[in-house]
């Protein structure tokens, strides 16, 4: 599925999650973000990072190892992405969706 | 009339029973409902408050002993040391999931959100005060304030 976000066009699977990580961009997360009535801070784009970095080292995202990371604590995390922290911040950073129930 | 599709905005859960299994069936459906953006709280009531108690809450197990899934005669589910083996082998599986122990996932509950109340009963009749229970206690409530929170559409109550 294909869908066009800030001028660009990018991958996407049905449940809106970018298939093609290489196609991501600041611009793309702010308008991703946008959907999800977020507006992304510096601090937003930090967690971003780091979340990007597991998923490249292949490390399956916990709500538990996320809050030991020493980037964000639990509380942060769920106050930067509050309707789903896990899953909205996944989405926003253009890697796919954790399939984790913790 | 505004129409309710039937989305689930809260969960409150009960946890009455104490036995590893139990308290952690119900901290992983109550950490899952926040990570789905749905409001959680906790009722802990009966048993179900070892779990909250300080000096128990890391030493719970794994019943042997009337539970007919761990496959195991009741005679020898009764023998000393069957609990504490069950009970070691269970943890064993649950640090390869990357699951918390009781105090930590009591911890994240608290800061994913989740409110932690305790049976106002259940407290009197074990003889436990506030300062025996975790930190994060939000609460001694009765049954009835307990209900007057679950008001509103999309509340749904499960009893573990």
């Amino acid at each position: 599925m294909e869908k066009v976000i800030a001028g660009k066009t990018i991958a996407v699977n049905d449940e809106g999650y970018m298939t093609d990580l290489s196609q991501w961009s600041p611009e793309i997360a702010n308008e991703l973000a946008k959907e999800a009535s977020i507006e992304l801070s510096p601090r937003h784009f930090e967690v971003l990072e780091f979340l990007q970095n597991q998923y490249k080292n292949e490390v399956p995202l916990t709500i538990r190892r996320v809050g030991a990371s020493g980037v964000v604590d639990i509380k942060e995390f769920y106050a930067l992405f509050p309707a789903g922290p896990l899953k909205m911040s996944s989405k926003i950073a253009g890697i796919p969706k954790p399939a984790s129930c913790i | 009339m505004s129409e309710y599709n039937g989305e689930i905005k809260k969960m409150m859960i009960i946890l009455s029973k104490a036995t590893l299994d139990s308290v952690y069936a119900a901290f992983v459906l109550a950490n899952g409902a926040r990570m789905e953006g749905i409001e959680s709280e906790m009722f802990f009531t009966f048993f179900g408050l070892e779990a909250l108690h300080k000096e128990k809450m890391e030493d719970l197990h794994v019943a042997t002993v009337g539970n007919p899934a761990m496959h195991m005669p009741t005679m020898l589910g009764g023998l000393p040391g069957m609990e504490a083996l069950a009970t070691h082998m269970m943890k064993k599986e649950m640090d390869k999931l990357d699951l918390p122990g009781v105090k930590e996932f009591i911890e994240i509950l608290s800061a994913s959100g989740v409110k932690i109340w305790a049976c106002r009963l259940a407290m009197d009749m074990f003889h436990y005060k506030k300062e025996d229970l975790a930190d994060e206690l939000d609460g001694v409530l009765t049954v009835g304030d307990f209900y007057q929170r679950a008001k509103g559409i999309g509340t749904h109550m499960l009893f573990i």
